[in-house]
């Protein structure tokens, strides 16, 4: 599914990423965990192409392709999608237009027939219920006036609309109460299946006990310092990120 | 100053052919435009008010009107609600009574061409004329080197000089007009010139809603001149919109000017998107407690066009309540201009005013040249404003490409959603929706995009 070799990253000159290895089988959830700073945010900024973070070295292969040659929206359009730390707010476009709009591309680059606005409209009702969303919420402009929980539970609803096959949940579980995170969790084992993948970014255990992952990676100043199963997790939370060292030792 | 000595000659082979030469009203007016024009000129940027507005271009157009109108009744007219507006059409600066449609109009009413009216009756047009303030040169309380000069008086006295054409609706007393009234303005020809006056007066405690078009419709390098007059009396209320399309080589002036009375409101917004060079000058003057006004536009400019904003709300009364926003995008090299003065005189205490400007820069050489500025004399009032420029936000777009929009789509979508607040200042709702509907017209003439919008479809 995704195959990222030797990957380095900078930006503003700033090399930020320093050789990441990983390989995300189909339908693999992983998880990464790691001290702030790490990189984490980075790694998915990369991996979904915004402008700014420059690849300096290494290749990252999705589904056979070169992911790093495509642009962001193709990305995307091949199944690549991004859960925000931070979603954006974007005054004056309705979280419909939106969606419907990026649906639509997305079923075009598949070759699936476009979406009048009733079917789309049908289909996101059923979506948003199922993460307590209501009419108001999908109406309103893209997360302008949410709360941090219904940022996430928004980014969320796009995922659970646009079905991608590899996911990267970075750090969804941040501002969501608990009767959300449960939602949440639920929304995303919904989508689990043998062809799918996720990574999923936390910095909690709690998430994990939902969503269960086949590896957790440790990334600590650019690097993956340390894989193991769901268990290390646990040990992690006991444990700290100490023995991974400090910047200066990176 | 060529210009000038030809336009003598044509100003004194025109006249004696004008509607009502040689009733005494009329021709004091005419020959009082002419006079302001040969003692203002055109304004120049020495000019304090067009300092960013260079009306260089005007040299190579002819300043008189033009003669003739083509005959075409084939035209496909722009309407905010087809079928169901009174209007009244005017094809290069001639009144067209042909494609005109004036329904059952309530007692009360009336809504003539000027060129009608001071044929039917002179006296009664030039009585009519007088009762609607000019604009003034006025720069406020700060007296300055040359305080009676500038502005747009050499303009609006040049479409005096030549008063023919136009409209004027009154609104009688208590009457809510339940059809909007529609002036359209026509350009067919290739070139020509046309100086209409268009007067609006609203008694109390009446309603009414106004939709002025300029248009091309085959049109080229027309100049228009439009100088208008509004009155809204205590109570009233006046919505009025403009909508400047015309062709991109096309110039554009005009100076409207309102007086609000008491507890009355006006209501307007300006749609430019044509022209090579569009300037709208707006005066409104809260003249009675409580009055209110809202002065909205949206603006696009690229290629190597210029739009001009400007507005002067003067507060003269306790208790009134202004709010302007005007939002433009500029690509390429175009060029906008955003002057807004907000005055608040010494007995306009309890004053709440509030405007703000943006500009969206879509291009390295995109220019705008912003002025707000508030000059206050009372000192119990609210009055804020803000102004910025900026690109589209990075933030955004990348949001919008990594669901899979791409990236034009995702830009024509925040130039939409830019623009969107403006269209949101109108209150009618007609109005709004034809105005966005124009918006997002002209962002597919801009970025190639039409976005599909599905908001309306979620209230069912
Ligand atoms: N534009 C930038 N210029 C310079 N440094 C940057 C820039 N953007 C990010 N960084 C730095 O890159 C490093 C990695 O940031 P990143 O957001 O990837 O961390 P993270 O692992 O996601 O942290 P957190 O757990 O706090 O979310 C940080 O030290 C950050 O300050
Ligand atoms: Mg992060």
């Amino acid at each position: 599914m995704l195959e990222i070799k030797n990957l380095h990253a900078t930006v503003d000159g700033k090399e930020i990423l320093k050789g990441i290895n990983l390989t995300i089988n189909p339908g693999e959830v992983h998880a990464i965990m790691g001290p702030n700073g790490s990189g984490k945010s980075t790694l998915s900024y990369v991996l979904s192409g915004r402008d700014g973070y420059e690849v300096t070295e290494g290749s990252v292969t999705f589904q056979g392709k070169d992911l790093l040659a495509m642009e962001a929206e193709e990305r995307a359009a091949e199944g690549v999608f991004l859960a925000f730390q931070y979603p954006v707010e974007i005054p004056g476009v309705s979280n419909t237009t939106f969606l419907k709009t990026a649906l639509n591309a997305v079923r075009k680059h598949k070759g699936l027939p476009e979406l009048d606005a009733m079917q789309f409209l049908k289909l996101i009702r059923a979506k948003a219920k199922a993460l307590n969303m209501n009419d108001d919420m999908i109406k309103r402009a893209v997360n302008v006036g949410f709360s941090g929980g219904e940022k996430k539970r928004n980014d969320i609803l796009q995922m659970a609309m646009l079905e991608p096959s590899f996911a990267i949940l970075d750090e969804t579980d941040s501002g969501l109460d608990i009767d959300a995170l449960k939602l949440v969790a639920d929304g995303v084992n919904s989508l689990r299946s043998a062809e799918r993948s996720m990574l999923v970014i936390t910095h909690y255990q709690r998430l994990l006990s939902y969503i269960v992952p086949d590896h957790v990676h440790v990334l600590a100043y650019g690097k993956i310092v340390r894989s193991g199963g769901k268990e290390l997790a646990l040990e992690l939370e006991a444990k700290g990120y100490a023995e991974f060292g400090s910047p200066e030792a990176a | 100053m060529a210009a000038i000595a030809t336009l003598k000659d044509l100003y004194e082979t025109l006249s004696p052919g004008l509607p009502g030469a040689g009733a005494a009203g009329l021709d004091r007016l005419r020959a009082d435009g002419y006079a302001r024009f040969l003692s203002d000129g055109v304004p120049t940027p020495k000019v304090e008010g067009w300092k960013y507005t260079n009306l260089r271009d005007l040299a190579g157009v002819s300043l008189a009107p033009a003669q003739t109108t083509a005959a075409n009744t084939d035209i496909e007219l722009p309407s905010v609600a087809p079928g169901k507006t009174h209007r009244l059409v005017f094809v290069d600066g001639v009144f067209n009574a042909a494609l005109s449609a004036v329904g059952t109009l309530p007692r009360g009413v009336t809504l003539d061409s000027l060129r009608d009216l001071i044929e039917s009756s002179p006296a009664t047009a030039a009585e009519v004329l007088e009762r609607f303030p000019a604009p003034k040169a006025d720069t406020g309380l700060r007296v300055g080197p040359n305080p009676g000069r500038g502005q747009s008086g050499g303009l609006v006295g040049l479409n005096g000089a030549f008063l023919a054409e136009g409209a004027v609706l009154t609104v009688g007393e208590g009457v809510t007009l339940a059809q909007p009234v529609e002036i359209v303005f026509v350009a067919a020809a290739a070139d020509g010139t046309w100086h209409p006056r268009l007067l609006i007066d609203v008694a109390a405690g009446a309603e009414v809603t106004v939709a002025e078009h300029h248009v091309a419709r085959g049109g080229g390098a027309t100049f228009a001149n439009i100088v208008s007059g509004v009155r809204v009396a205590e109570g009233a209320t006046l919505r009025h919109a403009k909508f400047q399309e015309e062709a991109e080589t096309a110039l554009h002036l005009a100076s409207v000017t309102a007086t609000v009375a008491a507890s009355a409101t006006y209501e307007t917004f300006i749609l430019t998107t044509g022209g090579r060079l569009a300037r709208t000058d707006v005066q409104v003057r809260l003249e009675g407690s409580g009055a209110s006004t809202r002065v909205s536009g949206a603006y696009g400019v690229d290629g190597s066009r210029h739009a001009d904003f400007t507005s002067l709300i003067d507060h003269v009364s306790p208790n009134c309540t202004s709010r302007e926003v005007v939002k433009g995008v500029i690509d390429g090299r175009g060029k906008a201009v955003f002057q807004g003065k907000i005055i608040v005189r010494p007995d306009a205490q309890k004053t709440d005013g509030h405007q703000l400007n943006r500009a969206l820069l879509l291009s390295d050489t995109a220019e705008i040249d912003a002025k707000p500025e508030l000059e206050i004399y009372a000192d119990d009032v609210k009055c804020s404003h803000g102004a910025t420029a900026g690109e589209l936000d990075e933030e955004a777009l990348f949001y919008l490409r990594a669901r899979g929009i791409p990236a034009d789509t995702a830009r024509a979508l925040l130039i939409a959603a830019f623009l969107d607040e403006v269209a949101g200042e109108i209150g009618d709702a007609a109005l709004r929706a034809y105005a966005t509907a124009r918006i997002q017209d002209r962002i597919g003439r801009l970025t190639g995009i039409t976005v599909d919008a599905v908001d309306a479809a979620v209230e069912e």
